[in-house]
């Protein structure tokens, strides 16, 4: 009998051997997968190595003071990207000033009830939709509507302000002015993305203990859930300063292309992505060198700008 | 009596602040409050107002433009009237769709090694960090890296612009896309999915292609939709690397016309037809993008419910 049953067990219950081929195919979508995942970063290796590569001969032509020098000069073979760096820092830097309370104003309009909740979803909805318009499209609205719309504006603003060096000149069309206007647009749908994540994780139990004592609903934002929801925000913050940095499209269509260097935020400017945008297709010898060297200041800077973004939201974030 | 119930009446009126427990709308914290208030919806509407005014725009301008001859002729020489923008669209989809055949498989795969093998081994999260700076590389650098890489070396047939350098230096953007939202969607996958596939019997390989990588297919085409989405809008990459052509696609590699390269050439052109067919271009680009994105959204809810 009890060898009947274990009999019966043993044809029941054998163990499977797994064939050599599913051994194999195992292994094998394994490595595969690995070896794809590794492209990442055998990709970002060779984007480096190729501007670098790129930009020796510029380096080694101009050295660091390519980085202060204003001239750029086909001609002559004189080239330094202070006007394009200036631009890229002083629109992208500009575009935030005013993108960060607007977009965190939405951020907070949009999660603290304060409408009703089909409403919110509906700006939500629209500011995601804002995110996806290509930036062309965007320049191109920014040349024909935009730009002859907010011309009276930066008149008066030339007119009242123009015994500053910063709007000491006329607003005749492309320049610094549109061109930040339009970064606003393209950065507001990023900050307000993340900060109405960063507001919606805020626990429960924080808005109900400020309630409880007896503050506003304003006195809740900004005693309270702002400071916990703060590091994300930060965090968009920087990516949204990434983005406006390497920006390209809108930003080459309005902003001139001008290589001479203006403190005026009318006048025409440049940054480092247009420069590129415009020059890179009909430049040759040491002009494209030149130009990878501008490409890998734009990398570094957007790098940089990126690792703290991250190393923000790791650290700052408060344990509750 | 009456002495006695005054007594602790009075020791409450120390403790406890008598002022009405009614809302007053003019205390100078709920003023302040309603004035925040103000402020924020006039900074949300203020966010909303730049889509509304583009979408009306682009609609305006674009619709009045749609016609047959939009799809089927190609753009007329500068100072000519007429013509559409057929080679653009045909263009628009074929560099996409190189982007996507190279992006989508790469990015389903690496995204399957971060979720399924890497854990928390050190090349995981190598691949993780490359994986956040790639997504942070502006968009123009990856046209500069392909330029330098694929145009000028002309390794493709002695080509030097070609629509499979444009689609390359796009699948170089989508890649982070599709690698973030395929490794997201495979960790919402219950682990019970896995360990019941083991349990009876079936292979790693199998359990990720039949169990795993099923259950999360709305996330992953949600995020390729989004991805695909946005290539078809890129310019600044392919300027310099799939450049732009006036005629019909000739081949793969061979310079080819797209709509979003076609609009940045034509907005700053002082033809009145030339302009036009910008606006006409970004119209149907917009709604192609638009369309992708609430197909998206539409996809997510999917599987929500």
């Amino acid at each position: 009998m009890t060898s009947d049953h274990g009999l019966r067990a043993d044809a029941l219950y054998t163990l499977r051997v797994r064939p050599r081929s599913e051994k194999l195919l195992d292994i094998g979508f394994r490595q595969l997968t690995l070896a794809l995942a590794s492209l990442v970063a055998i990709v970002l290796l060779a984007i480096l190595v190729t501007v670098f590569q790129g930009s020796r001969e510029a380096m080694a032509s101009f050295g660091l003071s390519f980085l202060t020098t204003s001239a750029w000069d086909p001609v002559n073979e004189q080239y330094g990207a202070f006007v394009a760096i200036y631009g890229t820092l002083v629109t992208s830097i500009l575009s935030l000033v005013i993108a960060v309370p607007l977009g965190v104003g939405t951020a907070i309009f949009i999660t603290e009830d304060l409408i009703p909740s089909g409403l919110r979803e509906l700006i939500g909805l629209m500011v995601e939709l804002l995110a996806a318009i290509p930036s062309v499209v965007l320049g191109l609205w920014a040349i024909f509507v935009m730009e002859p719309a907010i011309r009276p504006a930066l008149e008066l603003l030339h007119t009242l302000l123009g015994w500053t060096p910063f709007f000491d000149t006329t607003p005749q069309g492309p320049g610094m002015a549109p061109a930040i206007l339009i970064l606003v647009v393209m950065v507001l749908p990023i900050i307000t993305a993340i900060s109405r994540d960063a507001l919606n994780q805020v626990p429960i139990e924080l808005r109900q203990g400020a309630y409880g004592v007896g503050t506003t609903r304003w006195g809740a934002i900004f005693a309270v859930i702002l400071p916990a929801a703060i590091s994300s925000i930060i965090g968009g913050v920087m990516l949204a300063l990434g983005r406006a940095m390497g920006e390209t499209m809108a930003v080459t269509m309005i902003i001139g292309n001008s290589l001479n260097f203006n403190l005026s935020l009318l006048a025409p400017g440049n940054t480092i992505a247009s420069m590129l945008a415009n020059q890179f297709g009909e430049a040759d010898g040491i002009q494209v060198s030149a130009l990878m060297y501008a490409a890998l200041i734009l990398m570094l800077l957007t790098f940089i700008v990126n690792v703290l973004a991250q190393w923000v939201v790791r650290r700052l974030s408060l344990k509750y | 009596m009456t002495s006695s119930t005054t007594k602790p009446a009075s020791s409450n009126s120390a403790l406890f602040d008598r002022r009405p427990l009614h809302f007053d709308s003019k205390l100078p914290r709920n003023r302040l409050n309603g004035l925040f208030t103000f402020i924020s919806g006039l900074f949300a509407t203020l966010a909303v107002l730049p889509l509304v005014l583009v979408l009306v725009y682009v609609l305006v301008q674009g619709a009045r433009l749609i016609s047959l001859r939009l799809f089927t002729e190609l753009p007329p020489a500068p100072g000519l009237e007429g013509g559409g923008i057929g080679n653009a669209m045909l263009g628009t989809v074929v560099v996409t769709l190189i982007a996507s055949l190279i992006a989508i498989p790469v990015g389903v795969a690496g995204g399957i090694y971060l979720s399924e093998y890497a854990g928390k081994s050190w090349f995981g999260q190598v691949v993780s960090f490359g994986n956040d700076v790639l997504a942070g590389v502006p968009s123009i650098i990856s046209g500069v890296f392909v330029y330098g890489l694929i145009v000028a070396s002309r390794i493709f047939f002695g080509q030097s612009y070609s629509a499979m350098a444009g689609g390359i230096a796009l699948s170089l953007l989508m890649l982070p896309t599709i690698i973030k939202t395929t490794n997201e969607g495979l960790k919402l996958v219950p682990n019970d999915l896995r360990l019941g596939a083991y349990g009876v019997g079936a292979s790693r390989f199998v359990t990720i292609s039949q169990v795993v990588l099923p259950a999360a297919l709305t996330p992953i085409s949600t995020g390729a939709v989004l991805a695909i989405a946005r290539a078809a809008g890129e310019t600044a990459p392919l300027i310099f690397t799939a450049l732009f052509s006036a005629f019909w696609p000739e081949g793969i590699f061979n310079p080819i016309a797209t709509m979003s390269v076609l609009i940045f050439n034509f907005a700053i052109m002082p033809y009145q037809a030339q302009n036009e067919l910008a606006w006409a271009a970004s119209f149907v680009l917009v709604m192609m993008i638009l369309a992708a994105n609430l197909l998206a959204r539409w996809l997510s809810r999917l599987s929500k419910a």
